[in-house]
């Protein structure tokens, strides 16, 4: 356990966690009411990661995500119905319809464009990186990818340009796919990989790495800033893997199982129960950040209590925004190739 | 009018650039490969020190880095080197470069130029002789630029940068050295216009890149028997110019297409396409296609030119064309 965070640090932290659980909560929803179609992926139980990540981050930093962005986006603070909109293919998404669960991207945040293909964000970032290097710009670059991206030969390749070229990019490895339990048998259980240490990729190129627990935002929080300081300062990338508990039900392309986050679980443990309890009682970051923050006296339990709400109303209306929002105009679908 | 080579039209072209916006970077700085002409990057080399790089030779990376750093808001010039080269680097290029601006509605904007030299040079073998142009069509969202004079180099490359598309640039190792007249000062061609390297009444020949300059000899050739050739060159394949194309097979009512590319779903075979499903009223006898034959590229001289596009070929596929 870190040092933890001031108030309203913690705060920030928890209102963007709040915000992914709900969303993909909904995203689930949605889909089981036959909304949308398409595989999707869902960030739950990687939350406090990407939360604290976004709040070590400036105004300015550029982003890129994965398929697995949902979190991010609203994370960032990205308006909730226009993603939400962009999944069930409205022309009022931010992408107009035309990249959906997968693509979304919001500039206006800083996002590049949101690739599916496994390792394509991590050398956009870096690309990303370059180009902020050749204008010399005080920003950084940070690229969002699981331990899959690893097994990408083009990820390699990045290291090696970023460490050539000391650009300013901080590279996220979301391991997802270990867990707790998995990285008790050593190594990493469902990655095809013959390293048992992601790390000693980027270390090869004299990148400075850290590995952080993805459920303690505190601890993710200052590897972040920490590591944009590096950037900023001309020193180069920074990689950060940070261990994720994946909720298991997201493993399927198509999540069938729905969950409501109740908070109140996080003070009442005899109430989880079901085929996740396990996950809940054990490895929920959101249910552990309410724990540390009623523990350190940042929030009292009806705060919490409101602050849910207040999460809860806002992917309420980004819903009503979605699902009420015009489908795009088959005769715009050739439009908009160049600019 | 100056007579320069295609080589130095194209680094007046890059320093042209450099000097005018501080975003264009140079990644890859053996932009004329390793032909003799490549001492002519040294002066840009020096006066930009802080914006060429030399990357390590990983071309899915190069292009990616291009991607981003576009998105970015720099303005990069990526050089891929040998064209064959560029399917090392084919996902950034086809799932990020050429896709972004769609897949984003319109957010995002990917101002990159990809160089690269295409085309039979002799003794390339099936890894560096690649003409990847028909491939790059087949994917929307590139702008595709096929020079074949210095002129005409000089004026794409000065609007390839400027452009806000990713935009591939494809030179051939043999037209470097060529000499040419090229207009004195700064200049820009727009993307989309065809221009008519000769007139003739008899046939068209539409031909791209190294492929003008055998059409031409050709059509001296043919010139010499009494038949007289027109040739297009389209200059940029994205966006095509299918007015110039059209207009001259009306004056000519016959199509002969010329491109180093492979035959099938190639650049010939669509612009094939392009002028029966649009102007098949004009033609007067079917089109013929001469392109790289559908094999491996050989290593051994013989093997090589027989599946070359040459003027004997072209003067062949002229003669069938018109029945004589």
């Amino acid at each position: 356990m870190t040092e933890p965070l001031g108030r309203l640090t913690s705060l920030s932290i928890f209102r963007r966690m709040l915000l992914m659980r709900h969303f993909e909560e909904a995203v689930i929803r949605l889909y089981n009411e036959g909304r949308f179609v398409s595989h999707y992926h869902i960030y739950i139980g990687q939350e406090a990661t990407g939360a604290a990540v976004l709040e070590a981050l400036g105004q300015d930093d550029l982003i890129s995500t994965t398929h697995r962005n949902h979190g991010h986006i609203v994370g960032r603070g990205a308006d909730a119905g226009r993603a939400m909109a962009e999944i069930l293919g409205r022309a009022t998404g931010f992408n107009g319809g035309r990249g959906g669960t997968l693509h979304i991207c919001d500039a206006s945040r800083g996002f590049l464009s949101t690739s599916a293909v496994v390792g394509g964000c991590a050398s956009l970032a870096t690309g990303a990186a370059f180009g902020i290097k050749v204008n010399h710009q005080a920003r950084v670059a940070t690229a969002f990818f699981g331990d899959g991206a690893l097994e990408e030969g083009v990820v390699i390749e990045a290291f090696n340009m970023a460490a050539l070229w000391k650009l300013p990019v901080v590279y996220i490895c979301e391991n997802n796919s270990a867990g707790a339990v998995g990285m008790q048998g050593g190594g990493y259980p469902t990655a095809i990989t013959a390293t048992d240490s992601f790390c000693r990729l980027p270390a090869a190129y004299g990148i400075p790495t850290k590995v952080v627990d993805g459920t303690d935002m505190a601890a993710v929080y200052r590897a972040t800033v920490e590591a944009r300081q590096h950037c900023l300062a001309g020193d180069g990338p920074v990689f950060i893997e940070a261990f994720t508990d994946r909720w298991p039900g997201s493993n399927p392309l198509w999540p069938e199982l729905a969950t409501v986050t109740e908070l109140a679980q996080a003070w009442e443990p005899d109430s989880i129960g079901g085929a996740h309890a396990e996950w809940i009682r054990h490895h929920d970051p959101l249910l552990r950040a309410v724990r540390d923050l009623l523990a350190e006296g940042h929030l009292t339990r009806s705060e919490i209590v409101a602050e849910d709400q207040a999460a809860r109303w806002r992917i309420e209306q980004a819903i009503t925004f979605a699902v009420d929002s015009p489908l795009p105009l088959p005769e715009t679908a050739e439009q908009g190739v160049f600019a | 009018m100056t007579v320069t080579t295609y080589a130095a039209a194209l680094i007046d072209a890059l320093r042209l650039s450099m000097e005018e916006d501080p975003r264009v970077a140079i990644v890859g700085s053996a932009v004329l490969g390793l032909g003799p002409q490549r001492g002519l990057m040294d002066p840009i080399r020096e006066a930009f020190a802080d914006r060429i790089f030399d990357p390590p030779t990983a071309e899915a990376a190069l292009v990616s880095l291009g991607v981003g750093a576009a998105m970015a808001g720099a303005r990069p010039f990526i050089d891929v080197g040998t064209a064959s080269f560029v399917y090392v680097g084919w996902s950034p290029l086809i799932n990020e470069a050429a896709v972004a601006h769609y897949m984003s509605g319109g957010q995002l904007r990917v101002p990159v130029v990809y160089h690269m030299l295409h085309g039979l040079r002799g003794g390339g073998a099936a890894q560096h002789s690649g003409s990847p142009q028909g491939m790059l069509w087949n994917a929307p969202g590139l702008e595709i630029v096929m020079p074949s004079c210095p002129a005409d180099a000089k004026g794409l490359l000065r609007t390839a940068i400027r452009s806000d598309n990713p935009t591939i640039f494809i030179d051939h190792a043999k037209l470097l050295g060529a000499e040419g007249p090229v207009p004195d000062g700064d200049y820009a061609i727009a993307f989309g216009q065809a221009d008519i390297k000769r007139p003739g009444r008899d046939v068209t020949i539409v031909a791209t890149s190294f492929s003008v300059t055998t059409a031409l000899a050709a059509a001296e050739l043919l010139a010499a028997d009494g038949i007289e050739a027109e040739v297009v060159d389209p200059r940029t394949l994205v966006p095509l110019d299918h007015a110039t194309i059209l207009d001259s097979v009306g004056r000519t009512g016959r199509l002969v297409v010329v491109d180093e590319g492979h035959l099938s779903c190639g650049v010939a075979s669509e612009i094939a396409a392009i002028v029966a499903e649009e102007g098949f009223d004009r033609l007067r006898a079917p089109i013929v296609r001469v392109t790289r034959s559908d094999v491996p590229t050989p290593f051994s001289k013989p093997l090589e030119d027989a599946i070359t596009p040459s003027a004997d070929k072209i003067c062949a596929a002229v003669r069938r064309v018109l029945g004589r």
